[in-house]
Parts: C-alpha cells; structure tokens; sequence
C-alpha cells in the first residue's frame, strides 16, 4: 500500500508557472478545467442571446452587432448565415467545453483522488497533458470565430452535429463552409485526445489508487459517476475522432468517405470543375452513425457526473444515507451501457433500415427505466430526512426536478412513429437543452456550492447564492417549457427566421416570452460570477468541513495541502453516507471514523490493494 | 424554505402540464390515413408522460415540504439503505410501462414503414436541392423519363437532369410545387442533388430526410383537399429558413385533368391553382 504512494509522492512545486500554469496537482488542474468551463460557458451563453434577439424581434436593427460583426450583420440586421453559425458555435462550445469539461475534467479531477484517498491522479503529467491539449483544442475553436473563412460567420453554419455531405465539401456549399469548418474538426479532434488522456487516468486512479478500506461499494456515488463517465469517454471519443479525420480527408484530400457520387452543387457537377473534385461512393448516413455513436453517450457523460454530485448532496444535506446505494450504481451502469445502443434515435428519419428503427426505439426507452429507478431513488433518500436548505441542496433539489422534466420527454421522442412529426422540431432542443444542459449545469452549481469551500477554504455567499437559484431554477423552465409546444406546432430547429410560414406566425408570442426568460436568466449568471470571484476573496472563513458530510474530501484541510492528506492517508471504516446513525454520537459518521463503538450499514470487508 | 420550494416546484409543474395541454398550441389538425393511429400512441404518450412528470414533482415537492431540519440535535432523519422490495416493484412496474409504451409505438411506424407502397399508388419524383424543391411527374405513360446528374443545368431549368432523348419523359413535368390526389396513396421517391434536407408537411405527420447518393422510397394517403405549407426540416445551409414549398392536394378527377394538360399549361395551371386556394388553418 504505502509502495504504492511513495510513487506518485511528489514535492509541491514552489515556482509560479509549475504551481499554477503547468501543474501536475489534480486540485490545480480540476481549478483549470473549471475555469476553462466558466470561460466557454460566457461566449456559448452571449451566442444563445444574440439568436433569442433575432428569432423574436426579426429585423431589428441593433447598432451594436453592426459595429461588432459589420458582415454579420450589415445594418444592424443579422443575416442568416451568422445566425447558422451561432447556432453551430454555441452547441459545439457548450458541449465540449462546457459540459464535458466541469463535470469530470473540472470535479472529477479535484475530488475523486481526495474521495478515494489518493493523494495525485495515477499520471499527473498526462493529467496536465490531458489539460493543455483540452485548452488548445478551445483556442482553435476561438480561431474558427475570427478565421472562419467567410467574414459574415463567425464559424461553420451545419450545426454542432455537421451532417456531412453538408459538411464535407467546402466552400461551394455555402458560407461557413471554408476554414472555419476544418478548424472546427481539428478543435474537436484535439478535444478527442485530451479527453482519451482524462479517461485513461480517472480509471487507473479509481482501480488501483482507493486507500485501504475503500472498497468499491463504500465509493461515493461520485467516483461511480466518474469512473463510468471516464468508461464512456474512453469507448466513444475515438469513434469521434476517427470520423472527425474522415471528414477533414474528405475535404482536403479529395476522399469520399461521406461524399456519394452525382453531387451537383451551387450549379457545378461533381469533377467537372477543379473548384468541385469528382467524388463518388460515400454514404452521408456514415458521418451519421459515427457521429451518433459518439453523440448519444456523450449526453451521459454530461450528466453522469452531475447525477453522481446529486446523490451526494442531497445525502448530506438530506442527513440520511442515499436510498438504494446499490440500485444507484447498478442504474449508472446500465444507463452507460444502455447509452451505447441508442444512437439510432437520432436517426430514424435519416433514410437508415426501418428495422433498426425499431431495435434503436425499444432500447431507447428501456433507458428510461434505470433513470427512473435513479429518480425514485432520489425522492426516496428525501423520504423521513431533516433538510437542511442550503444553496448546494438548492440546486441539488433542483437537478432532480429538472432531470425529470427534460428526461421525460424522452418517452416521446424515442418513439420512432412519434418522430415523423417531431424530428427537428422545437421539442427535441426542448428536451435535450433541459435534460443535458440545464439539469447537467444545476448538477454543477450545486457542486460548485458545495465544494468551494473546500477548494479555496470560504463559503460562497449563501443570500447570493439563493438569489441566484431561484430565478435561475423558474427562469430555465419559463425558457424550456414553451419550446416544447413550439415543437407540437412544428416549429422547426435551426430556421434563422419563422417569418416564412404562415403556420409558425401564432407562435411568435411563445417565442418572444422564451426570449424574454432566457435574457432575464442569463443576466442573474452574473451574479453566480461575482459570488464565485467575491467569495474566493472575501467569502466566510470554512473549516474542514462545514457541511458536515462523510466522506474523504472533509477529512483534510480546506483547501488541502500538495499530497491531499499532509501524508497521512485515512483508512475507510464504513460506507459514503452514514447519516443518522442510530446510537452515533453526531448525526453523521465519517467514512474515516475509526470509532468501533458503532457498526453501521454498508460495512463490508476492506478493499486489499 | 423547504415550502415556498415546494410550491414553487408545483406551480411549475402545473403550468408545464396547462401549457402543454392546451387547444391553442397543439399538432395542427391532421389530413393523413396514418394521423389518427400516431395521434392516439401520441396522446396515450403525453398522459403517461404528464402522470409520470406530474407525480414525480409533487412527490419531491411533498418530501421537501415535509422533511425539514428541525434544528434540535435529537432529531435525525430516518436510518435506512433503502428497500430491495421496492427497487424490484418500481424498476418491474417502469420497465413493464416504458418498454409497452415503446413496442405499441412501432405500430405506426411498421404500417408505413415495413411495407412498399400499395399498388396503384401516385408516383412522384422528389429531388431536393439547396433551397429548393422539384417534383417530377411522370405522364400518361406512368413512366418516369430517364434523369442523370450530369444532363442537371440549372441556368436551363432543367433542375433534375432529365434527358430529353428518353421517350418516356416527352410526357413529363417538374414543378416546385407538389400536387397530389386526394384519399390515394401517394409513392415519393425522395432524391437530393446537394446535402442532405427533409421532407416536411406539418399537417401530414410525415417527415422524411432525401440523401444525396440514395433514393427513399416513402408512402402515405392525404385524406383532405387543400393547400399545407411544405417545409424543409434538416439544416441543409444559408436560407434552410427560405426552403419552402406548397403541398396541394386535390380530387383525383380534377388532378387527372391538370396532369393531362401539356408541360407549360400544367405548371402555369398549378401556380393559378396554388394562387387561388388559401391556406388550410393551422389550428
């Protein structure tokens, strides 16, 4: 055991630059992944704002966009291709680099070696590695804004899921399609290979590095979370990236892996114009399934990890051990398992074998099934708890809420008959912004809550805090809701403009309210960033563990020290979340707890390394 | 705390279920064969879904209402792991739900999906292109003229590259409205000259994508005469927006007589037809 740790035992580092830009800490890296986050999450949340203005007050003349974007928008007036271009830019940064880096490469990094008694990641120097490739991936997708290619985008117009042949042939398809595009597959290719590094290191680290005691059952629901989510990275990244290689060959190298044969594009035919190579044999529906492949455990990545901070914090706050701990990790992982049967949902209207169809539909709500146990679950750990309402619980609270209502619509949408009228309609934003994106982001801050303290030793201004939530929390359902009967009408996604449908007129009330809610919604953001950069300052002084919660992280300094534990790693006597134990002198026992006066549940033999 | 929460989470979760359910904004009225049966596996659906929604928010919202810290150091919550019995009866009793739920939807999908169109269905051509749609009838003849990419001009209006040696196609038209007959059903065979776009007619419950590289044969029957708008419904570039067309469905007897009419009269006929008739409501 001690072996073990004498290897990854490293000096703290006293300069500048390793301390804080190119450090091998976990604590310093998961810091930079999540301010890598909070970075992203500004220019993807600016983008959504700019499509609300134009969508609801259409040919408004906004002097502002026209000194900001003077191609973009000539006169004030966004033209449809910046809008496109919005579009794709504000999903492809809030998926990658938002969604995929908090919740493990931010959270997860931090906390699981601490949650698990380790004292580093098993391979700091990937682990950096695995940051500064993550990093440069986002300052190539900053370079496709400003070099997209066309100066009236600010990036490729196809969407954050680029369906190829779109796509993949160049700048005779339209504006956006030039470098912006092939920048847009490097990023996202660089993205692939940091976040292989991160998946290789948090499954090392949870296998071979839990102290003594920490057998796997006695893990928080956390590290199952991460673990399945470094699993699901692991398998589906590659696919990405292999089919990320395939449509830059396409495009450079005159390849036809998704070009078919016949294209006549813009007025030219295919080969007979060097502007337009000859290209003949590809499938589109190819880009599709890899794509897919990757895309749908992607949504679980997002918010797996968010589901596992959920668990915890309500146990904690709820002062009761989670309900079902079992159950809990069984579901995490046939929903991970299960994610990667599914992709075939996204594509039953794509032209593929109708018979699929309907194995990808049954499998798809199966799926529902583990996430409702996990919801029960949740609803149960609340059942005979003394709450403490505390921001974190807030959000907490309110993941749980939102996850059900953006989870089950789900029911619909995997239906494969229910998507001849549903497909590409409103309610499938609807849907996967609440599930993936608002709920996964309420898994966040309710982490953010929690664990500040602990990551730099204050509180969080708690009256800001329940401001924040409040109108957050009623702001992303005034926001979401609607969309979902935008998408019953047929209100199509990504249309820069409903002004060319008679049918979509009687919505335009709907969408102006949605803009309205989202404005109002972004704006309080601000104040969650003045709290965040307030409290790290001036926030009140925490203990090690002002929660009162049970596990690892609270049984070192806040923040802790280079090693984690000042190189006395404690040993795991009992289960995550020993609240209210029956005869315990304090209403929680600590993982740590030697105290043998109590034996309390979840007690099974120490994990031998 | 723990109670404006709790109303706050169900007075959002009535107004989802209201906004959901009401007659305003709703699947506009339908006008296909297939409507009703997807329509009923819709509603069914929603019910579940707004039971399932519902219970679960005023479940939490109960728990978060009753179960408040008291504060006193002598009152703690409930010592339990939880209940293998109830895992088994809420995991049994979900999946016996979603999974029905999921094989009673193939019902739709298998009758229009499973199954070529029926004999003596309506043919028509669809070749989509960048903002814009093209339908090819084939004429008396019922034959499709021959078409190739490479004969596509478009500065020559010949959008789909028919080839104009091929006897079969002296009897063919292409318009960029579609015309149908009325309680028929109707064969697309759905092509794309460029990316990949969708076929959209809010009213007809049917959408379907046309991929460059492959023909998809599709079916349905309209069941109600007048004009829907037609819509593009996969982003397929700058004025995806702008990709509109009409749908005009008509009594069989009046299209035949459009259709016998020669090229130019059929197109300029069906551009005064597309005119005149207004738009079915929406709602």
């Amino acid at each position: 055991m001690s072996e073990t740790h004498e290897v990854h035992r490293h000096p703290a580092p006293t300069g500048f630059i390793r301390k804080y830009i190119f450090s091998v800490d976990h604590k310093v890296i998961g810091i930079q992944y999540i301010m890598l986050a909070l970075a992203a999450v500004v220019v993807g949340m600016l983008m959504s704002l700019l499509m609300r203005l134009n969508l609801s007050w259409p040919g408004t003349k906004w002097s502002i966009l026209e000194t900001l974007f003077p191609a973009g928008a000539p006169g004030g007036v966004m033209n449809p291709e910046f809008y496109l271009s919005l579009v794709t830019m504000h999903g492809t940064i809030m998926v990658f680099f938002v969604l995929t880096t908090a919740p493990q490469g931010g959270f997860g990094n931090y906390f699981l070696p601490i949650q698990i008694g380790a004292e580093d990641m098993a391979f700091p120097v990937l682990n950096m590695l695995s940051f500064w490739v993550t990093f440069v991936g986002f300052i190539v997708i900053l370079a496709a804004i400003f070099l997209s290619g066309s100066d009236s985008t600010v990036g490729p117009i196809g969407g954050w899921t680029g369906y190829a042949p779109l796509s993949a042939l160049g700048a005779i398809a339209g504006p956006g399609q030039g470098m912006g595009m092939n920048l847009w597959i490097i990023s996202i290719a660089i993205f692939c290979v940091g976040s292989l590094l991160g998946a290789l290191n948090f499954i090392t680290t949870l296998l071979n590095m839990r102290t003594r005691g920490m057998s796997l059952m006695r893990m928080p629901l956390t590290c199952w979370a991460w673990f399945t989510t470094a699993v699901l990275a692991l398998l589906s990244f590659p696919v990405l990236l292999g089919g990320g290689i395939l449509l830059l060959l396409d495009r450079t190298a005159g390849t036809s892996f998704f070009i078919p044969g016949g294209l006549y594009v813009s007025g030219v035919l295919s080969g007979s114009n060097p502007n337009f190579p000859l290209h003949t044999g590809g499938s589109p529906i190819l880009w599709q399934h890899l794509f897919w492949f990757f895309g749908h455990p992607e949504v679980y990545i997002a918010i797996l990890p968010g589901m596992g901070a959920t668990s915890h914090i309500l146990a904690t706050f709820a002062r009761k051990p989670v309900f079902g701990y079992r159950a809990m990790v069984f579901a995490i992982f046939a929903i991970g398992l299960l994610g990667f049967f599914v992709w075939g949902h996204h594509m039953f209207i794509s032209g593929m074998s109708p018979y699929s169809a309907i194995a990808f539909s049954v499998l798809t709500l199966s799926i529902g099934v583990p996430s409702a146990v996990k919801t029960f679950n949740w609803i149960g750990t609340l059942w005979g708890a003394r709450i403490r309402f505390s921001t974190p619980m807030l959000f907490a609270l309110g993941f749980v809420s939102l996850f059900v209502a953006g989870g089950i619509t789900g029911l619909i949408l995997g239906q494969s008959s229910l998507d001849l009228p549903m497909h590409d309609t409103y309610i499938v934003p609807a849907h996967f912004h609440l599930v993936m994106g608002v709920a996964s982001i309420f898994g966040m801050f309710a982490a953010t809550y929690f664990w500040f303290p602990k990551m730099f030793g204050r509180l969080m201004n708690e009256r800001l805090g329940q401001i924040h939530f409040w109108i957050t929390f009623v702001g992303v359902y005034s926001i979401f809701v609607p969309m979902h009967v935008m998408g019953l009408v047929g209100m199509p996604r990504r249309f820069s403009s409903f002004t060319e449908y008679e049918f979509l007129k009687e919505l335009h009330p709907l969408v102006v309210f949605v803009s309205i809610a989202a404005i109002i919604t972004i704006t309080i953001q601000l104040l969650f960033y003045f709290n965040v950069f307030w409290s790290m300052f001036k926030g009140k002084k925490a203990g090690d563990n002002p929660w009162e919660a049970t596990t690892l992280e609270w049984n070192t300094t806040s923040p802790p020290p280079h090693d984690n534990f000042a190189g006395v790693i404690p040993s795991v006597y009992r289960g995550p979340y020993e609240f209210a134990v029956p005869g315990a002198p304090k209403d929680f026992l600590m993982q740590a707890d030697s105290g043998a006066e109590v034996t309390s549940g979840n007690g099974h033999n120490g994990h031998k390394h | 705390m723990g109670r404006v929460l709790a109303v706050i989470i169900w007075l959002l979760t009535l107004l989802s279920v209201v906004i959901f359910f009401n007659k305003k904004w709703w699947l506009p009225p339908a006008i296909s064969d297939h409507a009703p049966a997807l329509d009923r596996q819709f509603v069914l659906t929603i019910i579940i879904v707004g039971i399932a929604f519902t219970a679960a928010q005023v479940g939490l919202g109960w728990m978060v209402w009753k179960y408040r810290d008291s504060g006193r150091a002598d009152d703690r919550a409930l010592y339990t792991h939880g209940s293998n019995r109830l895992e088994v009866i809420w995991t049994v009793i979900t999946a016996i739900v979603f999974i029905g739920l999921g094989v009673m939807g193939q019902r739709v999908w298998a009758s229009l999906r499973l199954h070529d169109a029926p004999p003596g269905s309506y043919s028509v051509e669809v070749v989509a292109q960048q903002f814009q749609w093209n339908f090819h009838y084939s004429g008396k003849d019922n034959v499709f003229g021959r078409t190739d990419p490479s004969l596509i001009d478009d500065s020559a209006l010949n959008f789909i590259g028919i080839d104009e040696a091929d006897p079969s196609a002296k009897d063919d038209a292409v318009t960029s409205s579609l015309v149908i007959p009325v309680n028929r059903p109707v064969e697309l065979k759905l092509r794309s000259k460029d990316v990949i776009h969708s076929f959209w007619v809010p009213p007809l419950r049917f959408k379907q994508d046309l991929v460059p590289g492959m023909e998809i044969k599709v079916h349905f029957t309209a069941n109600k005469v007048g004009k829907y708008e037609l819509a593009c419904a996969e982003l397929c570039g700058q004025l995806h927006f702008k990709m509109k067309s009409y749908m005009l469905v008509l009594p069989e007897d009046q299209l035949t007589a459009l259709r016998a009419l020669p090229q130019e009269q059929f197109q300029a006929k069906l551009q005064e037809l597309l005119t005149n008739t207004p738009l079915a409501p929406s709602y």
